[in-house]
């Protein structure tokens, strides 16, 4: 059974050895020799001006937690999907249940605007 | 020793040694890479237990979905670049350790009070039978169907809460 799951980790070690050949060779491989002038950021050759780091879109946290809900719903169905033969006119409706929650939450989303990027 | 407790040793270590590094870092962004790699080798372990269904929920779930919201609250939070460690002076560093010790204590006295299993050779059979979603969804939609409805209401409640939050006119 174990067996079945050697891909995952040769999977594992070719990304982990990619990345360590990336990393490690351009440091190897590199000329680094900063100075101050070297270092500074680029704004178009004039000193730069004000923070980085600007304020963080909240659109980006709404659009992670709608994912997060969703991906939740799709594992419950991928579960009653599983079994559902076994299950009939009960297990029909049970998921109906579910899925007509979710439909109403994805319906509030819409009309409230939380599905537009802007 | 072989091959299965080898990668038991393996990812046990490997689960330690992130969820060590994850609680010593200052900058919370490593923290929740480290995390990340802790939940990877709990999925492991959850292979070894053949719970291959919980394995990938794991992954997919908590470290794909959870994970990238913690991540997303970091960021929201935007904490600069002066990262000062929670534990300040040397007495909170003793209460942690002792806290830490109480905890591993219970861990151990539980770890030794565990009943008889039951014979070896049920999950393999249930395994084979039903395959290793059904193990889970057979008692999920049988006996256990009411809390699969809650837990829609509960979804809801997080789609429209999150709405609220994220659209109100401030």
């Amino acid at each position: 059974m174990l067996r079945e799951y050697i891909p995952v980790l040769m999977i594992f070690a070719m990304s982990l050895g990619a990345g360590a050949i990336m990393v490690i060779g351009s440091a190897i491989f590199s000329n680094y020799r900063p100075t101050t002038v070297k270092k500074e950021a680029y704004e178009s050759g004039m000193p730069p001006v004000g923070d980085a780091r600007e304020r963080f879109a909240v659109k980006y946290y709404i659009v992670a937690m709608l994912f997060l809900l969703f991906d939740v719903e799709v594992v419950f169905l991928f579960t009653w999907g599983a079994v559902f033969r076994r299950l009939g006119l009960f297990g029909y409706v049970a998921i109906m249940i579910f899925i007509v929650l979710l439909i109403a939450g994805l319906l509030y989303e819409w009309r409230k605007g939380a599905l537009e990027w802007d | 020793m072989d091959i299965s407790q080898l990668v038991f040793y393996t990812f046990a270590g490997l689960a330690v040694a992130s969820s060590v590094l994850m609680i010593t870092r200052r900058n919370p962004v490593y923290s929740v890479m480290y995390l990340v790699l802790t939940l990877f080798s709990v999925a492991a372990i959850f292979v070894l237990l053949e719970a291959h269904f919980l394995a990938a929920l794991q992954v997919v779930v908590y470290a794909g979905a959870i994970l990238v919201l913690f991540l997303f609250v970091i960021m929201l939070l935007n904490l600069g670049h002066e990262f000062d460690p929670d534990i300040r002076g040397k007495f909170w560093w003793v209460v942690g350790f002792g806290l830490g010790l109480v905890l591993f204590a219970e861990l151990f006295v539980l770890a030794r009070s565990v009943p008889e299993a039951p014979e070896s050779d049920l999950l393999a059979r249930l395994l084979a039978d039903q395959g290793a979603v059904g193990m889970v969804a057979e008692p999920l939609f049988e006996n256990y169907v009411i809390a699969v409805e809650v837990t829609g209401v509960l979804l809801l409640v997080a789609m429209v809460g999150s709405v609220v939050i994220a659209k109100r006119k401030v």
